[in-house]
């Protein structure tokens, strides 16, 4: 090996050099993630009127850099689960969670996501964290805009302070 | 011309197949023992006009015997009235007669009844699950299923995963 250069590895997690670099890599690549949120809607019911209202002018969720909807999982990033979901739709829900690339998020959006809401019976799974991991919940029948602004910006404060792995497990 | 449905008139025409015949809230009310509905819906749609099946089910007096009733709605476009036909059926052999033969509507609507309350539908041979799905045992809207009973159709997550 040239002994010029410093290999990146795993074994070298404890040097200071290797801290630093890890640091500064995760606060690069935490920025730019932050900004650039690609959510998912998987939009079940009433809640949807929130999120168009969010996602529109008046509000728009753009000048966080969450504001383009992709319609298909793969190329999204952020899964925001928006009302009911039922168990007949459980198999659904995980399937697009599945599908999505890392790094990935969930929001659940509303109090039914959250914990099913005052849907307590046969039909409705009693949160979304039954099925998937979820990152953030937003509270609300249906949330206020604020609420939901609050909870993008908390989630991006999140991805900015977290570690972004990329090549290894360390780095 | 088809006569428009009034209670003296239903009284005449059907006699005693169509049970006790009664008014309420502007809705013709007929209470009949389950053989007579399927001579007694025919007569409706042709005799008095009730073209349109508006929807069957169920209600479960959950103590009585028998336990369940079922309840269709019917609609008439040209006198613009309303009907309603109950029945009861007991717990042990909850049977009723298919009306799929009157109304192609009924075929859903049948479906929903049976899964919900599993009332059979003599005749409806297409009795799958339409709301929920395959694999659900019991019948959710009976008063014995139990409130909080679940069946997750995916595996609840443990903690960590």
């Amino acid at each position: 090996m040239d002994p010029k250069t410093f290999p990146i590895r795993a074994a070298n997690a404890r040097t200071p050099a290797f801290e630093y670099f890890s640091t500064k890599k995760d606060e690069l690549v935490g920025w730019a993630r932050k900004f650039s949120l690609f959510p998912y809607p998987f939009v079940t019911a009433c809640c949807a009127m929130e999120f168009m209202a969010v996602s529109s002018s008046p509000y728009d969720t753009d000048r966080f850099g969450a504001a383009l909807p992709r319609f298909s999982p793969r190329q999204s990033d952020l899964l925001m689960v928006v009302g009911t979901v039922t168990h007949k739709q459980a198999p659904v829900l995980l399937r697009v969670y599945e599908q999505m690339c890392e790094p990935k998020w969930v929001m659940a959006f509303g109090a039914c996501a959250t914990s099913g809401g005052f849907y307590q019976n046969y039909a409705a799974v009693a949160g979304i964290d039954k099925i998937i991991p979820v990152d953030i919940y937003v509270p609300g029948c249906p949330p206020r805009p604020e609420t939901v602004i609050d909870a993008i910006m908390k989630l991006q404060d999140r991805i900015a302070r977290s570690h972004h792995p990329i090549i290894t497990g360390t780095f | 011309m088809i006569a428009p449905p009034t209670v003296e008139l239903l009284r005449e025409r059907l006699g005693a197949s169509a049970g006790e015949v009664s008014l309420s809230h502007g809705m013709l009310v007929l209470t009949l023992p389950s053989v007579e509905l399927i001579g007694v819906v025919s007569r409706l749609k042709t005799e008095f006009g009730f073209d349109m099946f508006l929807d069957v089910t169920a209600v479960d007096w959950a103590g009585q015997a028998p336990r369940f009733e079922v309840v269709w709605h019917f609609y008439s476009t040209s006198h613009f009235a309303r009907a309603r036909i109950k029945t009861r059926v007991p717990e042990a052999d909850p049977v009723v007669d298919s009306l799929t033969s009157l109304y192609g509507s009924a075929h859903f609507m049948e479906r929903e009844c049976h899964e919900m309350y599993g009332i059979v539908f003599h005749g409806n041979n297409d009795l799958r699950p339409i709301l929920l799905y395959e694999g659900f045992v019991g019948h959710p809207l009976r008063k014995d299923y139990p409130k909080t009973q679940e069946q997750p159709l995916v595996p609840y997550r443990t903690e960590g995963a």
